[in-house]
């Protein structure tokens, strides 16, 4: 087990290496940012003093290796907009995605897993036809549409949700800020929520689905009746164990890409997160704040598909097996 | 004393093909501590018989019709939660695959223990020391700990054995045994087999042992019924079927058996194919198959009894044909 740890983590900090040169190689391809930073009846003088101060008149190797050097001791360079760190910013907007992410997490694991077994064990009832129906829709429709038709409803027309912003938070553990702990927070977290869950929630159900699906004819299920054990204790003891491996895997994997996801709500919500912030960025130039962006995104979902990894383990007694003589 | 009796059970499966008449007609009982063999080649519809008994069959299958008189009550038609009660209390049952029948992320003590408690009202420590007691009984070295062990740290014949000491827990009347030994070695197999015969002794629980292998049963049931096409073609005791088989079919099995299993019998494989539930020939089943066929038996032959021995079939085999 340790061996396979410290195998593993060796692969993720090589992904981290060769993500961050790809993503300073992409970002550096994009325009240039000064054009934006500078008033536009600015002289040469001023645009080679800022060219100067931002460091963009070196060659990108000279870049590339400052980039590199300063991003080992946690230095993602500072935002050409805002002056300050760059990772300073991402820090500060990271507690808004955090918290959008991990409700819709929380909904989407628990409704799909709880609907697609429902349609898993009745495929041919109407509740399973009608779930089946509605995970279809929900993952053909865009997330921003999806967004869009929730505030025409229950803002615009309906007046109950507030379209957008984060509400009032409430600091928890000496400085992160969090929204759920008020009335207000909660309230307008309720669509982007939503808006983030349908999505992944619609992926879980079908998953959970068609495990069910498949464990249900299975010998030890059967096996199991032959015991004389309840049927609620084979569904949720039997069943769902089984079933929750490939989900449990799948949705860990999904993690990753839902906080990219996030972007896409937390605009049309205008949901203050890394997302909002990101997209801002792009429009700037503003390249340290889509560098440190990036790499702290690409650390997260590298850090979750290693925990992913570990979860499995101890879910599957097998893999744990082999793992541990491995 | 008759335990269980299976009447003119019909169970079918409503496939989009069509009707697969899997288990059509079949009759037998089984008395108290008695082991009767339940014989035939693969898609017979012994397992599907053994199902049935238990109200296990799935979709689209269904019991059909008859009757499964277990001590007085039928079994046919009764609620699932009487149904439930009497599963693996007083009729266990023991599958085929040893390496399917546990669950794969379960521990055997959660297994065991929930077994225990299906039926009986103890406590935790109560019901695993009742576990343990069960492996213990069926020969499963150290107990204590191989309960905290999951399925695949254990061989196929160990899991086989746990699967045993789970039918066991009960101590019930009745185990229904589906080809318990078909997919383990040869030597595993007489290892599970002398114990199994030891553990029937010991308890004094009736079986119906299903297995498509003769040699299996030939030392071990009481009685056999030899299954073809969904119907039982022929029952008997045991050494009389075998030493003088009144259906071509028993005798086409015997001489499939190989060399030295049992006496003096030419290894000789039986023409043809299980025909296909869907596709049944007119008549008797198996005349396709049959060397004896002829126009009569284009018509279906009734079970005719004669003694403890029933045949279907309108040409039996007489004693002068099967004495060599
Ligand atoms: N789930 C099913 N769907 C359709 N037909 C089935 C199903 N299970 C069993 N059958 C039919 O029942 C027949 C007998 O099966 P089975 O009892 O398993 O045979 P065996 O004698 O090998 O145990 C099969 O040949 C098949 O036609
Ligand atoms: S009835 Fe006819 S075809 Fe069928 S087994 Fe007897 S002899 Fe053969
Ligand atoms: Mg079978």
């Amino acid at each position: 087990m340790l061996v396979y740890l410290i195998r593993r983590l060796g692969q993720s900090l090589l992904v981290v290496v060769v993500m961050a040169t790809l993503v300073f190689l992409g970002v550096y391809a994009i325009g240039n940012p000064v054009d934006i930073l500078v008033a536009p009846d600015a002289g040469a003088a001023e645009i080679a003093r800022v060219t100067e101060r931002l460091g963009l008149d070196k060659p990108m190797w000279q870049q590339f290796l400052t980039f590199a050097g300063n991003a080992l001791q946690g230095d993602l360079g500072d935002s050409f907009v805002y002056g300050r760190p760059a990772l300073e910013i991402i820090l500060e907007r990271m507690p808004a995605t955090l918290e959008l992410t991990f409700v819709a997490l929380v909904l989407s694991t628990g409704l799909g897993v709880s609907l697609g077994l429902v349609a898993g064990l009745w495929p041919e009832s109407v509740a399973g036809r009608t779930i089946m129906a509605g995970s279809i829709l929900g993952f053909s429709l865009p997330s921003f549409w999806q967004g869009m038709l929730l505030i025409m409803v229950f803002s615009v027309m309906l007046g109950w949700l507030p379209a957008g912003g984060r509400g009032d938070t409430v600091e928890i553990f000496g400085g992160l800020r969090v929204s759920f702990l008020t009335w207000d927070g909660l309230v307008h977290m309720i669509l982007p929520a939503i808006n983030l869950t349908i999505f992944k929630m619609s992926l879980v159900i079908r998953l959970a689905r068609a495990t069910t699906r498949e464990v249900v004819p299975q010998d030890y299920v059967k096996f199991a009746r032959a015991k004389g054990v309840s049927r609620l204790r084979i569904t949720f003891v039997h069943v769902l164990k089984n079933m929750m491996i490939p989900v449990v895997t799948i949705v860990g994997l999904e993690l990753g890409s839902m906080i990219a996801f996030a972007v896409v709500t937390e605009t049309v919500f205008s949901w203050p997160g890394m997302g909002k912030l990101l997209i801002d960025s792009i429009n700037l130039l503003d390249r340290p704040l889509i560098v440190a962006y990036l790499m702290m995104t690409v650390l997260i979902i590298v850090t979750i598909n290693l925990v992913v990894d570990v979860i499995y383990t101890l879910l599957d007694p097998r893999v744990r097996l082999a793992g541990t003589s491995a | 004393m008759t335990l269980l009796s299976v009447e003119n059970l019909q169970t079918h499966f409503f496939t989009r093909e069509g009707v697969a008449k899997a288990v059509d007609g079949v009759s037998f009982t089984l008395a108290r501590g008695e082991i009767l063999g339940l014989v035939g080649e693969s898609g017979s519809g012994k397992s599907v018989t053994g199902f049935s008994i238990l109200g296990l069959v799935d979709e689209p299958g269904r019991v059909a019709g008859g009757r499964v008189v277990f001590d007085g009550t039928d079994l046919v038609g009764m609620g699932e939660g009487p149904l439930r009660a009497l599963r693996g209390k007083r009729i266990a049952m023991i599958f085929q695959d040893p390496m399917m029948t546990l669950n794969p992320v379960l521990r055997i003590d959660t297994q065991m223990v929930e077994a225990v408690r299906a039926h009986d009202t103890v406590s935790h420590a109560e019901a695993l020391e009742r576990a343990r007691l069960a492996l213990e009984k069926v020969g499963i070295p150290s107990p204590e700990t191989r309960l905290k062990n999951y399925p695949h740290e254990f061989s196929g014949g160990m899991r086989q054995r746990v699967a045993i000491a789970i039918a066991l827990l009960h101590e019930p009347d009745v185990i229904i045994a589906d080809e318990p030994t078909t997919a383990l070695d040869v030597t595993i197999q007489a290892q599970i087999l002398a114990e199994v015969q030891r553990l029937c002794e010991e308890t004094g629980v009736a079986m119906i042992w299903i297995t498509h292998d003769l040699a299996v049963v030939s030392g071990l049931a009481d009685r056999l019924a030899v299954m073809y096409a969904g119907r039982i073609v022929e029952t008997g005791p045991t050494a009389e079927v075998l030493g003088a088989p009144r259906h071509p079919y028993t005798r086409g099995l015997i001489e499939s058996v190989p060399q030295g299993k049992l006496h003096g019998a030419r290894l000789r494989q039986i023409d043809g194919m299980t025909p296909s539930l869907l596709n049944l020939p007119a008549g008797c089943a198996f005349h396709p198959r049959c060397p004896r066929a002829d126009a009569a038996c284009r018509v279906m032959p009734d079970l005719a009894t004669a003694g403890p021995r029933a045949v279907r079939c309108h040409h039996p085999l007489t004693d002068e044909e099967t004495t060599p």
